[in-house]
Formats: structure tokens, sequence, C-alpha cells
């Protein structure tokens, strides 16, 4: 029996696709981050890990799978890579000179530095300020994540052209302005680290809550950034508010399940069934959190948005929220970094706290902020507390609002939904 | 979707062999390398089963069996969670694990969903 299965999966053309699509997803982000520290430069790194895949294809097909076929990537596309330098500094006649500033290259051989090194540089590159959210998030997936252009196209909704034009012009950016593969020092770090932050929290947001689309929640977009959250928080360990970033996604991420109804259509948090909550998640959350509060990170604003949606999964029932010390959470995190999104939710909590009226007192200012006039949850927050108030006419007026404003089909009739249960309670009241 | 990767017991494991440092090693190396990925939720590894019991279960008589039991190979010595794409992700990295450890036999299952049920 076992020499038959062996045998199967060495000429079965379908589990070769298959195993080749896994090493790419596996292998490939690794490939790439040594091949860029090698020759600096992504697009032949890419390239070349893509032509070390290719001679695996073709070998493996008429030979089968080696037992260590990462071993043998990485092999093959290091002897493509050294063979690329030495015909490249051959025909320039400065190979002396490189092979003596480059460190990875001692006496014309390849010195493997630390992988995890090589991919954080990688990263770092990939998400440099100087590209917009939207080159970053595309080319940190294609790179980082391990997708194939198609599927970061389809992760963002995109067009397939439009995806790999993005990642074209992002590349071309990184040339021009010299982005070179780099660990930054101390002085840059921070700014860096955040710039990969915003990436990772940006896929996380829009899958969580997807502003496109007929799906209310994207779960391939937020399995990538836990993905990415992960790998972060392996390769920076003793980064508080990186650790509170991913502390926050796997908190939010262990309500997915319960955040969608039988047909489709949202689940608010309070109406959850939390018995549907994952608890692994939960547990990883919670002790993420925990380590950003040891290392003292507990007031950074990833760690305190974490800390509160903590108080959510530490509550047993709806009724047993603590919204009071939510409400002081939300305080904390308008003071270090405020925003009209921090205060819509500081209203919401509030609101539960203190009753609607304390919640309406917050928002009402946000009602006349010109950059709030697009935003579809300010008509729906602001409709749930009037509801609650039981000013019933000026709910309705507001969830039409939040209706009209909404992208997102699921959310849309969710707000219809809430509208005409304003208008029978109107009626009624 | 996740996946229970299981590696069984060899002999010296269960006969309570520690790990050499350089199996130490590895193992760190291993989880060092899954956490990179992304993709390791969570892990454990088990002691001998002569540290262990066992529940069995006939016609409602419950019978408890202390360890060690014969059959070594037959038993776990621990296990990751990994939360990836496809099964084929899941095998590359039993597939890593193995050869880094040094385990003779590992187990890939699907962690079931509540959309299973």
């Amino acid at each position: 029996m076992r020499d038959d299965a062996s045998h199967r999966a060495v000429t079965d053309i379908g589990s070769l696709d298959r195993t080749v699509a896994a090493l790419w997803r596996v292998e490939s982000p690794r490939l790439i981050a040594r091949l860029v520290r090698l020759l600096g430069d992504v697009d032949t790194a890419e390239e070349i890990a893509q032509d070390a895949f290719v001679i695996a294809i073709e070998k493996w097909r008429a030979e089968g799978v080696p037992s260590n076929p990462a071993a043998w990537l990485h092999k093959t596309a290091r002897f493509l890579a050294v063979d690329r330098i030495r015909r490249h500094d051959t025909q320039r006649g400065k190979y002396r000179q490189i092979a003596v500033t480059t460190p990875h290259i001692v006496d014309g051989e390849v010195v493997d530095g630390d992988l995890a090194d090589d991919l954080l540089g990688l990263i770092f590159m990939v998400c440099h300020p100087i590209l917009s959210p939207d080159a970053r998030s595309a080319l940190t997936l294609k790179l980082i994540c391990g997708l194939r252009t198609e599927e970061v196209a389809r992760a963002f909704l995109v067009p397939g052209p439009t995806i790999a034009q993005r990642i074209v012009r992002a590349k071309r950016t990184l040339t021009a302005a010299n982005i070179r593969f780099e660990l930054p020092d101390e002085k840059e770090r921070p700014a860096r680290l955040d710039a990969v932050r915003e990436v990772i929290y940006l896929v996380f947001n829009e899958g969580h809550t997807a502003t496109s689309g007929d799906e209310w929640i994207r779960r391939d977009l937020c399995a990538e950034a836990l993905r990415l959250g992960r790998m972060l928080a392996t390769l920076t360990p003793r980064e508080p508010e990186t650790l509170g970033l991913l502390a926050l996604i796997e908190l939010q991420a262990s309500r997915l399940d319960a955040r969608t109804g039988p047909a489709g259509e949202p689940v608010l948090l309070l109406d959850q069934d939390r018995t549907r909550w994952d608890r692994l998640l939960i547990r990883r959350g919670l002790e993420l959190l925990r380590r950003t509060q040891e290392l003292g990170g507990a007031a950074g604003p990833y760690a305190l948005q974490a800390a509160i949606a903590a108080c959510h999964a530490r509550a047993r029932t709806a009724a047993d929220t603590d919204w009071q010390r939510i409400a002081a959470l939300y305080d904390g995190l308008a003071q270090i970094s405020p925003s009209p999104v921090v205060e819509l939710n500081r209203a919401v909590a509030t609101g539960q706290a203190f009753g609607p009226e304390a919640g309406l007192t917050i928002v009402q200012p946000l009602l006349e902020l010109p950059a709030m006039r697009g935003y579809h949850l300010l008509p729906a927050v602001a409709g749930d507390l009037l509801c609650r108030a039981g000013r019933h006419d000026e709910a309705r007026h507001q969830f039409l609002k939040a209706a009209a404003l909404t992208r997102n089909g699921r959310e849309r009739s969710t707000m219809q939904a809430r509208a005409a249960a304003c208008a029978d309670g109107h009626a009624a009241g | 979707m996740r996946y229970m990767v299981m590696h069984y017991q060899t002999q010296a494991m269960e006969d309570g062999v520690k790990p050499s440092p350089e199996q130490q090693t590895a193992i760190g190396e291993y989880m060092q390398e899954a956490a990179m990925a992304g993709v390791l939720l969570s892990g454990e590894g088990v002691a001998p089963s002569s540290a262990g019991a066992r529940v069995e279960v006939e016609d409602g008589t419950v019978r408890v069996i202390d360890g060690p039991y014969a059959e070594a190979k037959e038993l776990i010595a621990g296990f990751a969670i990994l939360e990836v794409d496809s099964l084929a992700e899941a095998v590359e990295h039993a597939r890593k694990f193995a050869l880094l450890v040094g385990a003779e036999r590992v187990d890939i299952r699907r962690v079931l969903e509540y959309s299973d049920l």
C-alpha cells in the first residue's frame, strides 16, 4: 500500500501541481528574501525564484518530488543567483570589487545570513512609506504572503491587470528612489515598523468589514493579515505595538464565525452567539496582550484597542460586558490617537456605559464634520443611540442615511431593516 | 483552515531518552520556522507513556490502565495546530518538521470547524 501511494505521488500531475503551489506559498517569500539581499533588486529576485520553480517542475515531473524540496529550491535558486552575479560582474569587469563590498559573497561563495533578518528586510522594503498604502498591501500580499498576482487581484476584488500594474509601478518606485534592502537603524525603525503595521491592519480591516463586494466579511483577507501579523510578531518579538496589533486582530478574528448569520447578514457584537467565538484565537489574543503589557506597551494605540477587544472576549454574555472599562479605554485612545472614528467608538461605549444621551453628546459634533459626511457607520451609530433614546423618527432618518452611504450590500439591508423597525417603533410610540 | 500535525514517538522517546541538544535545537528551529511562516497557532509535546494513563470503555465498563504501553510507535509524541490554506501546505510544514526533528511518522488531520457540523 505504502509503495503504491508514493508511486502515485510521483506521477500524479494534479498532486505535483498542488505540491508546487504549496511550496510557492511556503518557500517563495524566503527564497525571494534571500535573493533580494543577494541581488538588491526585487524584480530579479522574483524572476530567479520563478526560474528555480520552473526547473523544479520539469525535474520533479520526471523524477518525482525529492524528500526535501525546500532545500532543493533554495540550492537551485542560490546557484542561479550566483551565476547571474558572476555573469553580470564579468560583463562589467568589476567582479573583484563587488566581492569585496558585498559582505554576503566571500571569495565568490555566497554566505547565508539569518533568514529572519532577510525576511524582515524584505518586509521593510515592500512596506516602505514611500509607497502608497494600496501599493504596499499589493506588494506585501504578493511577496511576503506568496500569493500570485491573480490571487492578489481576487483578494482586492480588482481586475488582474490593475494589480499587475500596481505592483510593477511600486517596484519601479522602489528602484527609482534607490530603496535598498536593509534593516532600518534604531532611529528609523519605529516609523518603518508603523508603516508595516499599517499595511497589516489595513488588510485585516478590509477583510473584517469589506468596503466593497457582496460579502460582509472577507475571510481570505483576514487570514492573510493574521499570517502577516504572526510573521511580524515572530520576527520582532519585543515590539509591544506589533504584539498589540496581533492581539487585536486575533481577538477580532475570534468572532468572525459569529459575525455572519445564516443568510450571510451581519450579526452585531452584542447579538452574537458567543459559543461560536474561537477560543484558541481568544487565548492567543489575551496572551499576546499580556506580553504587550509586560513589555510596558499597554498604552500604545493597538494595545489599547486590543484591551478593548479583550473586554468583549472576557464577557461570557453581552450583559456581562464591562462597558465602563471599555469607555475608559476609549477615553485613553481618544487622547493618544484622536480621530473621528475613535470618537465614534467612544460614543458607542459611552452610550452603553452611561446611557444613550451621554453617547449622543459625543456623536453630535461628529455629525457636523465634513470629513465624516461620507462615513456610513456614523449615521448607523447615531441611529442606534437615537433609537435607544426613544427618538425614533430621527433614528429612522439616520439609518436610511447609513443605508445610502454603505457600499456593502449586506450592510445596506441591515440598515434598511433597522429604519423600517424605527418606523414601527415610532408608530407604536 | 486548520490542521493538527501529530508526530509519533520513536522507541527512544518512549524509553525516556532525553532529546539530545542537537534535537532540542532542531525542535526550537522548527518552531521558529513555522512561527516565522505565520502558520503556527499552538503546539505541545508529551512525556513517555509511563507518565500517563489510558481510559478504556467496554460495554459500559471503564478500565483505567496506567502506562507504559508496548506499542511505542503507535503513540503520539506531540502536536501542532497550523493555520494554512490547504492540505498540501500543511504537508510541506510537516515534511520540514519530520526532517528537522527526525520523526519517523507524522499525521496531518484537518481540524473540524463549525461549518463542518
